[in-house]
């Protein structure tokens, strides 16, 4: 197993067992995302330089996963998650290390993202800024207006990647707002399109350095993927996307395909 | 306390030259010549080299918002988005993040369409963004009801950590720019569209989260902001040609309001009016009686737009015809002091 299966196993592992633990929470959304954001967390992002905006918020806790494996805050802090206090809100905040964002309602973290490269541009910082989008919300008109803006001001440090996981809140995207042609769309916008498979860590890591080289065009990873990646029966349907409360022996068979043994699942137990 | 600043206005000339005409209501409108967003865009353009770090944003209008002065001395400071309001804001909060010093503007309008993105991206993570909009309320005149913003004063005021700044006359406009900038939070700043009265001299001081009284008065107390601080002058005129004494407050600050000095002029004057270019939900009228209502419960009476929509027209004739102007004003001292009477 390579180090970055290994971290994207771990945020799988600590997401579903955080929205567990929380009774309520979006598990599709944080497996389609999870070797995404490993290669993000543990070989893209240069610490202090880059920022990473999650705009589907309700993927946050695969976000909180990263920046634990990061050391952005101890273990203790996981049992927090949507609890009333808590440092770990039910969608991302400000207030946790390691976030620059608030993002939750859709389409706004892009714009973020795209404030933050113009002030990256602004300030001549050469940070590279990098925004996951879902696909749902892609139906969002807020995310049109930020990619015509990234487009026009060609904004080479920035690079939006969409967790195509081909479904939504209630069903697929087919059947409640198409989004395709997705290549097409971006490419009208003017932006540089790279197409890959979301779950393959190579496929990844070359995208990222594709959009590196292009100084004057930002570029968007239409990263193909599988909602529920890693959990077999969360693959592919749709009501798992939702905020969903686990069962007792759904929590046990999500923690037995993601590799955890019987005997060490209360490892997985955050709020102790 | 500051003298009431009218001295230079024709009000006084007028009043002593017109006393025998029952029927002259004396108006300030007009008298200064500039607009409240003209006055924004040169007050950021003068005092744009004491922040490097600010950035203005515009939705293609900075023609109208004023920030086009701002463009022309500072270009490579200036960030056009286009018609795409929502991305702008949020653009801002993202520029904020960065290290900038972001105010984007449009007008009020369009400001609404953006009220969950400043919720969200700016006031939740209480971010340094300022939002500038111009043509606000009736005083948009000839566009109709779809570009008078009655609206934007309670929507604004009603998200946390927001602070909502609607200046009197160019004078003040030249003296908040600066102030707003120098706070560090997110603010709503209500310019306006129409050549405005001048009210203020070149002394008066700006105090984010003051009010002030602009003219002393026993009887009752006007409370106003933005275009109906002329308009509440010339009410306090002409009550006073009835020996009725009336206060007058610029609230130029609508949030956080100024608590102690409308406790002050409840135990002075024990009866208010407010008035505002706005709905009468929600805006300054509100937070004035959500203030009074838990430390000096007094009578107030609300001018501003009774919850209907405006139409095309002239802004002293949209005034006139939606209960705006100084004689509504002064109407509605005189049912404001007959409930004290009455108590």
């Amino acid at each position: 197993m390579s180090d970055l299966d290994a971290y994207a196993t771990e945020i799988r592992r600590i997401a579903v067992s955080l929205i567990n633990d929380a009774g309520s929470g979006h598990p599709g959304s944080c497996l389609s995302a999870a070797d995404l954001l490993a290669v993000l967390y543990f070989r893209e992002l240069r610490d202090g330089r880059d920022r990473f905006v999650l705009s589907k918020g309700h993927a946050c806790p695969a976000l909180y996963a990263a920046l634990y494996l990061r050391g952005c805050f101890d273990r203790a802090t996981l049992g927090s998650f949507r609890r009333l206090g808590g440092t770990l809100q039910g969608s991302p905040t400000t207030t946790i290390h390691g976030i620059d964002a608030t993002c939750g309602s859709l389409g706004q973290g892009f714009s973020i993202a795209l404030g933050l490269a113009l002030g990256f541009r602004q300030r001549k910082h050469d940070g590279r800024v990098f925004v996951m989008l879902g696909d749902g919300e892609l139906q969002e008109g807020q995310v049109w207006e930020a990619a015509m803006a990234a487009g026009h001001h060609r904004l080479g440090n920035l690079c939006a990647i969409v967790d195509y996981n081909k479904m939504q809140s209630d069903d697929l995207n087919e059947r409640t707002m198409r989004v395709e042609p997705l290549d097409a769309k971006w490419g009208a916008f003017n932006w540089h399109v790279r197409p890959i498979d979301g779950h393959d860590f190579d496929a990844i890591a070359a995208a990222f350095a594709d959009a590196r080289s292009r100084p004057n065009q930002p570029t968007v990873i239409i990263a193909h993927t599988i909602k529920g990646k890693g959990v077999r029966y969360m693959e592919g349907v749709p009501s798992w996307h939702g905020s969903v409360k686990l069962k007792p022996e759904e929590i046990a068979r999500a923690l037995a395909d993601l590799g955890v043994a019987a005997d060490r699942t209360r490892e997985y137990a955050f709020r102790g | 306390m500051r003298s009431p600043i009218l001295a230079s206005l024709p009000i006084a000339r007028a009043s002593t030259r017109f006393v025998a005409e029952a029927d002259f209501v004396p108006s300030l409108i007009g008298t200064s010549g500039e607009t409240l967003r003209e006055a924004f865009g040169k007050a950021l353009t003068a005092v744009a080299h004491r922040y490097p770090s600010l950035v203005v944003l515009d939705a293609d209008v900075a023609g109208g918002t004023g920030t086009h002065h701002f463009r022309r001395a500072h270009p490579d400071r200036f960030v056009q988005f286009g018609i795409a309001e929502q991305n702008m804001v949020g653009a801002a909060a993202g520029l904020a993040l960065a290290g900038c010093l972001p105010v984007a503007s449009t007008f009020a309008v369009f400001a609404l369409r953006t009220i969950e993105q400043v919720r969200q991206s700016i006031a939740y993570p209480r971010l340094n963004v300022k939002l500038a909009a111009s043509h606000p309320g009736l005083d948009a005149g000839p566009d109709g009801a779809s570009a008078q913003a009655l609206e934007d004063l309670a929507a604004f005021r009603a998200i946390p950590g927001m602070t909502v700044v609607s200046p009197a006359d160019p004078v003040e406009m030249a003296k908040a720019v600066p102030a707003i900038l120098d706070f560090n939070g997110p603010v709503y700043l209500r310019t306006g569209r129409s050549a405005a009265a001048r009210v203020l001299d070149d002394s008066y001081v700006f105090e984010l989260g003051r009010g002030r009284v602009i003219r002393d008065g026993l009887d009752v107390t006007i409370v106003a902001c933005g275009v109906e601080v002329a308009r509440a002058l010339e009410a306090a005129a002409l009550l006073a040609r009835d020996g009725i004494s009336a206060r007058v407050v610029n609230m130029s600050t609508i949030k956080p309001i100024d608590r102690d000095l409308l406790a002050a002029c409840a135990r002075e004057t024990g009866a208010f009016v407010t008035a505002e270019d706005h709905n009468i939900v929600g805006g300054l009228g509100g937070a004035v009686a959500e203030s009074l209502a838990t430390t000096n419960p007094s009578p107030i009476e609300f001018v501003g737009v009774r919850d209907v929509f405006g139409e095309s027209g002239e802004p002293d004739e949209l005034a006139d015809k939606y209960g705006l102007t100084g004689r509504s004003i002064a109407d509605a001292a005189r049912r404001a002091i007959a409930r004290k009477e009455a108590r």
